[in-house]
């Protein structure tokens, strides 16, 4: 790779020990990937929970902020996606206290590095949007899909320990989704039945993943003409980056850089591959089960917005959760203050739901809160979370929110 | 009993060696794992219930999300990695996982990897060169 002075002053190690060892990993990224050089950085996010991190990466963190300042202080604003426990519910979905005292250890490195503990997976919604062009070094898969698509900013996945690495030296190999000539459609996919609900956005994404080949792969998604909201766009991109490792799609005349079909394509665009009412039914086939049993309601991955909170909190209001099932929500500290604020948090926690603040559940060592609480069938509106979670050792359901909070009060799923 | 040469792009990590085991499907630490057991536990995997530690582990592409970048680290700072990665094509994840983790990974290969190596076959991986050396069984 070409390294302009400052990064020549980082590999010596001129800048200090940190960011030394940050550039040198960069750089092996960049040369596997045939980067010509960096790319400064607006903004680094930094997916590091507990379950991934585990002791050796909570020692790494901790090793780096035992350093000194002027050597391990990030230099562009740096974020933090989910975390790996909720300090203040942890007790009522019976949390490892171990797992909770790892995260906080985790939760206090951070924060000596300088960076914001915003624990959100939808900091695009509530922190600061991209803007269309900016690089960004963006470290949960549903915040890159966004990102680059619905803004036209510029990232690719940057993974825990590669998003601290440009934290620390603002920079990032030039690679992937920052370069013009990978963010041009390769398959177009026509659409025949509007999504009409956050489950079959989340289907239609999960569906369009499930075709992708590799992560250079960028979908065009033509045949919508209905305008998605922001959180509809949020589970079709999730669900699609978790199904497919895909970084990038453009929804033609909604999306910025598919004003139409022939501009989105090098050269003539191919054959369409039409997804049909029966595709997405058949999708939701694969996450349907023979019995009703039902031991968990789950809304997370992404974390909900304020106005996923409020439909819930309507939904909610003056029932109860049935004893047999736990419901529970993610969302974000500051979408929580804010349900707080508006009394919906109420409206939700007084049916027996927990709200989770800085949490996902898939993030937050799912696997032991299955066995500690004996969960096994668990159904949730997320596509992502139903791909995610078999591996954990749960009997996933996809269904509507409306249905999801029938089952949770009925205590079995209702179709 | 004979040595094939496999090309493929420059790699990251160390040399490493040791016993194929391949499948056609696609890899995700997260979503496909069970860590602390060292086994495959996505039911619809192909290599479900099979142990992984040790394993060159021959796949098609990395998939998934991004906590791989921390886990290849995590369960080689428990013995519990594979010894290397040849996949058709990885992703950002896997490439920064490897390099944080130093466990060797090499793909982009002359063809479909996950048919020129066979389950049981001795891998030796020398990421420096993208040079994979197979000794069928």
């Amino acid at each position: 790779m070409n390294l302009n002075d400052t990064e020549k002053a980082m590999l010596a190690g001129e800048m200090g020990k940190a960011r030394q060892r940050a550039i040198i990993q960069q750089i092996q990224v960049g040369d596997f990937f045939d980067a010509v050089d960096f790319v400064p950085v607006a903004q680094a996010h930094i997916m590091a929970d507990t379950e991934s991190l585990g002791e050796s990466g909570v020692c790494f963190l901790e090793n780096l902020a035992n350093e000194a300042e002027v050597d391990n202080q990030v230099c562009i604003p740096t974020i933090t996606d989910p975390r790996g426990a909720d300090f203040n519910t942890y007790k009522q979905i019976n949390h490892d206290p171990a797992y909770v005292a790892l995260e906080k250890r985790a939760d206090q490195a951070f924060r000596a590095l300088g960076v914001l503990m915003t624990d959100t997976c939808i900091n695009y919604q509530t922190v600061i949007p991209p803007v269309r062009g900016e690089h960004l070094a963006m470290g949960d898969t549903g915040v890159v899909i966004y990102s680059n698509s619905v803004f036209g900013a510029r990232t690719n996945y940057e993974g825990g320990p590669s998003a601290v690495a440009a934290a620390l030296t603002g920079r990032t190999p030039r690679y992937g989704f920052h370069l013009d000539e990978n963010r041009h459609g390769t398959r177009l996919f026509q659409v025949k039945e509007q999504p009409k609900d956050w489950s079959q956005w989340g289907a239609l994404g999960g569906f369009i993943g499930r075709e992708m080949g590799s992560y250079y792969e960028v979908p065009v998604i033509e045949g919508i003409d209905v305008t998605p909201s922001s959180d509809d766009l949020k589970h079709f991109g999730a669900a699609m980056a978790s199904f497919g490792s895909t970084a990038l799609f453009h929804m033609v005349a909604i999306t910025p850089e598919a004003p139409t079909v022939e501009a989105v394509f090098e050269g003539t665009p191919p054959a369409p591959h039409v997804i049909t009412a029966e595709d997405v039914d058949a999708f939701f086939a694969t996450y349907a089960m023979d019995d009703d049993a039902l031991d968990v309601v789950v809304f997370a991955a992404p974390q909900l917005s304020l106005y996923e909170l409020e439909r819930l909190a309507k939904l909610l209001k003056g029932q109860t959760i049935h004893s047999d099932v736990a419901l529970l929500i993610a969302t974000n500290p500051e979408n929580k203050r804010a349900a707080e604020r508006m009394g919906l948090d109420d409206m939700i926690t007084g049916s027996g739901a927990i709200l989770m603040e800085g949490v996902c559940f898939y993030q937050m060592h799912a696997r032991e809160l299955g066995e500690a609480n004996d969960w096994t069938r668990l159904m949730t509106n997320s596509a992502k979370l139903v791909n995610i979670i078999s591996g954990y050792g749960y009997e996933p359901v996809l269904s509507d929110m409306e249905r999801c909070v029938q089952s949770a009060i009925a205590g079995r799923i209702v179709r | 009993m004979r040595d094939l040469i496999i090309k493929g792009h420059l790699g990251i990590g160390p040399k490493a060696s040791g016993e194929a085991l391949v499948a056609t499907d696609n890899f995700s630490a997260r979503y496909d794992l069970d860590r602390i057991k060292g086994i495959f536990s996505r039911p619809a995997h192909k290599l479900f219930k099979q142990g992984y530690v040790g394993k060159v582990l021959v796949l098609n592409i990395a998939k998934g999300g991004v906590a791989t970048a921390w886990m290849l680290h995590e369960m080689a700072s428990r013995g519990m990695a594979p010894a290397a990665l040849l996949l058709n094509f990885a992703n950002p994840i896997i490439a920064q996982g490897a390099a944080f983790g130093q466990v060797p990974l090499i793909d982009r290969f002359d063809g479909d990897i996950t048919t020129m190596i066979k389950t049981g076959d001795q891998v030796e991986v020398n990421p420096a060169t993208g040079d994979v050396i197979v000794t069928q069984s």
